[in-house]
């Protein structure tokens, strides 16, 4: 027990998560590594069509066709998911690790009540009777501020505000205690003045239970807030990562540079705000070498010739670059 | 409820009347019933007899105003043909009817439901593929054709089921059902399977176009992610999402099944009134005809109100207004 800390609750090695289209092979995720502490939190950042949801689902195992994990090792605690049958994932799935989705509106089942989907969980994950149960599930919803709760679970999704649904698909994730929640963009869908809230409520919910969270997001200013470190993805490869606080302030990758840069900086007025050149290639057609070149302000030759691997940076920091950023060093 | 009660029950009267109207009128058009009744060698004067005792030398609005008058008092006319009452003689061959409907219907749908739930959760697998092949038969093969087919395989050449009538029947509740004899069932086995084919396609294919919709909704991910077994995500999360349109066609082909069976009745010669109507319409029987109609309209608007009902059991987010 006593070096229980030094084994990671979830490593990922060497992820490839592809998708085989009519129209070519969706390199989705193409060899993205990294590791998640028991109570940390994780904010896996990057671009839409980065590749961050399709990280979720590999962890999962929800992947469908045509989409496949061609190889790599997903490590629960030691025990590979890749290799793991439906069955064992059926059991991990809710238990073990959970998922809050995007958009509450579309995450529960319009036609059942939601007393009837935080019930299926339990059914599904614990030996309790369905008295004990219900009253699990009324706790969780008042946990998570939800008031009148017994009167609620009567209630179905479309009789909740979005900010409400959130909170019971929270809820949901949280109800058999799993030691890791994979959170892809959970309050992307919500008002401004819910999403804090949200986040507020997912923070104190693992620390809570002790639980684990990959927060999938483009929102740095989120994840600064949130994640203790950071992966940050750009087309299905891990471009840098570190602990929260280096990544922000010095980001040694050019991308991680430019994605800080164009989070609107209240307290400096611009006529024009930040942003990154250009746009995600073709992930069916990635160019050869440095995916980022094409858009990025310090590529050279080597960068079209040779991709770059990750290497250790000032401080925490990992990046993918062959002309890094220094500390304090403009892009 | 009680005022959406009333608003249906208003519309089913207005559908009614509309429907006694148009086919009054039609039919004012269609042949002279008059000699469909008098001997082939009748003269003048018994035809001009046989019209005034039929009514018929009245104008048609004279006519409509007696039909309309009578059917308040709750007399639906006189088919010229059996001198019976019309309506007797629809209700005596209606239970033979509706049974080969429900078996049909029955059929229908347990076959089309568990295979358009797989069709749509598999659209690309080899099973499938071969599932939508064969609904596509089902849809535009003539019921006609099959019932001949079926007849030709089962009774002419296997000798399995008999090629016609309907089998021993028994009373229950006042109405001569065959389900509940051996015999009755196999009789209508042949007839129903006829009956049910075009049906099931149709629902399997509305099934598998909802199933396909609905797999793309992220609560069916979600119910995965939770760790629902894929049975418990087909049907308890998707098909229950899925069902709204398969009802829909479901309640319309109960309805035209029920009304216009006639074509299966005919060639398994199954005493129903789909064969009635025929008959009555060969022999310009009016007021079969009409009362015929009329019950048919009937039909569909409470099979309509009953699907009405049937949605908000199953999606609670439609209410009746």
């Amino acid at each position: 027990m006593e070096n229980s800390e030094h084994i990671p609750l979830l490593e990922v090695r060497d992820l490839h998560t592809y998708f085989h289209t009519f129209s070519g092979t969706v390199k989705a995720v193409n060899g993205v590594s990294f590791e998640i502490g028991k109570g940390e939190v994780m904010g896996l950042v990057g671009e839409s069509g980065g590749g961050k949801s399709v990280v979720g689902f590999s962890i999962l195992g929800l992947i469908d066709s045509p989409g496949k994990i061609e190889s790599g090792e997903l490590l629960l605690e030691g025990q590979d998911l890749v290799t793991a049958g439906e069955d064992r994932l059926r059991e991990i799935r809710g238990r073990e690790i959970s998922m809050v989705f995007q958009d509450p509106m579309t995450s529960l089942n319009p036609l059942h009540t939601v007393g009837r989907q935080m019930d299926e969980v339990l059914r599904l994950h614990s030996d309790l009777g369905a008295e004990a149960r219900q009253t699990t599930c009324i706790e969780m919803l008042e946990s998570v501020g939800i008031s009148r709760a017994a009167e609620r679970l009567k209630a179905y999704p479309h009789q909740f505000s979005g900010g409400m649904r959130q909170r019971v698909v929270i809820a949901i994730a949280m109800l058999a205690r799993p030691k890791l929640i994979i959170a892809d963009e959970p309050t992307t869908a919500l008002d401004v003045t819910i999403q804090s809230q949200i986040l507020k409520l997912m923070r104190a919910q693992i620390a809570d239970k002790g639980a684990s969270m990959i927060l999938i997001t483009h929102d740095l200013a989120v994840v600064s807030e949130m994640a203790d470190h950071i992966t940050v993805l750009y087309c299905g490869n891990v471009v840098e990562r570190g602990q929260t606080r280096d990544l922000i302030e010095n980001p040694s990758h050019p991308y991680t540079r430019g994605l800080i840069d164009s989070i609107p900086d209240t307290t400096q007025r611009l006529d024009r705000l930040s942003q990154i050149p250009g746009s995600v290639p073709d992930i069916r057609n990635l160019p050869q070498g440095c995916n980022f070149r094409e858009r990025c302000p310090r590529a050279q030759a080597i960068c079209a010739q040779k991709e770059p691997s990750l290497t250790p940076q000032h401080k925490s920091l990992m990046a993918a670059c062959h002309f890094p950023l220094k500390p304090g060093e403009a892009a | 409820m009680l005022g959406y009660l009333l608003k249906r029950l208003i519309q089913m009267t207005l559908v009614l009347w509309v429907v006694s109207v148009i086919v009054f009128i039609m039919m004012s058009f269609t042949g002279d019933p008059v000699f469909m009744v008098v001997p082939i060698d009748a003269t003048d004067l018994e035809i001009e007899q046989a019209r005034r005792l039929l009514g018929l030398d009245q104008s048609v609005l004279v006519q409509y105003w007696k039909f309309m008058t009578s059917l308040l008092h709750g007399d639906f006319g006189r088919s010229y043909v059996f001198r019976q009452p019309a309506m007797t003689l629809i209700l005596e061959r209606l239970p033979a009817t509706v049974e080969m409907v429900v078996v049909a219907m029955v059929l229908a749908v347990a076959v089309a439901i568990p295979l358009g739930v797989y069709a749509g959760a598999n659209p690309n697998g080899r099973i499938s593929r071969t599932i939508m092949a064969g609904s596509l038969m089902g849809i535009s093969l003539p019921g006609f054709w099959v019932g001949m087919v079926l007849i030709y395989l089962f009774a002419v050449t296997w000798g399995i089921f008999p090629s016609s009538g309907r089998g021993d029947t028994a009373e229950v509740l006042g109405l001569r059902i065959s389900l509940v004899t051996r015999d009755g069932w196999h009789h209508i086995a042949l007839p129903a399977i006829t009956l049910s084919l075009g049906t099931m396609a149709i629902l399997l294919r509305m099934t598998r176009a909802g199933m396909m919709e609905v797999s793309r909704q992220d609560f069916m991910k979600f119910a995965r992610a939770k760790g629902a077994t894929r049975r418990d995500v087909l049907y308890k999360h998707g098909l229950k999402n899925a069902l709204i349109p398969v009802i829909t066609i479901f309640g319309l082909q109960l309805g035209d099944l029920i009304a216009f069976a006639t074509i299966t009745e005919t060639i398994f010669s199954w005493p129903g009134m789909g064969k009635l109507l025929i008959d009555s319409i060969y022999r310009a029987d009016r007021p079969v005809i009409v009362v015929y109609l009329m019950l048919v309209a009937l039909i569909f608007v409470v099979i309509n109100f009953l699907v009405d009902i049937v949605y908000t059991l199953i999606d609670p987010r439609i209410t009746l207004k």
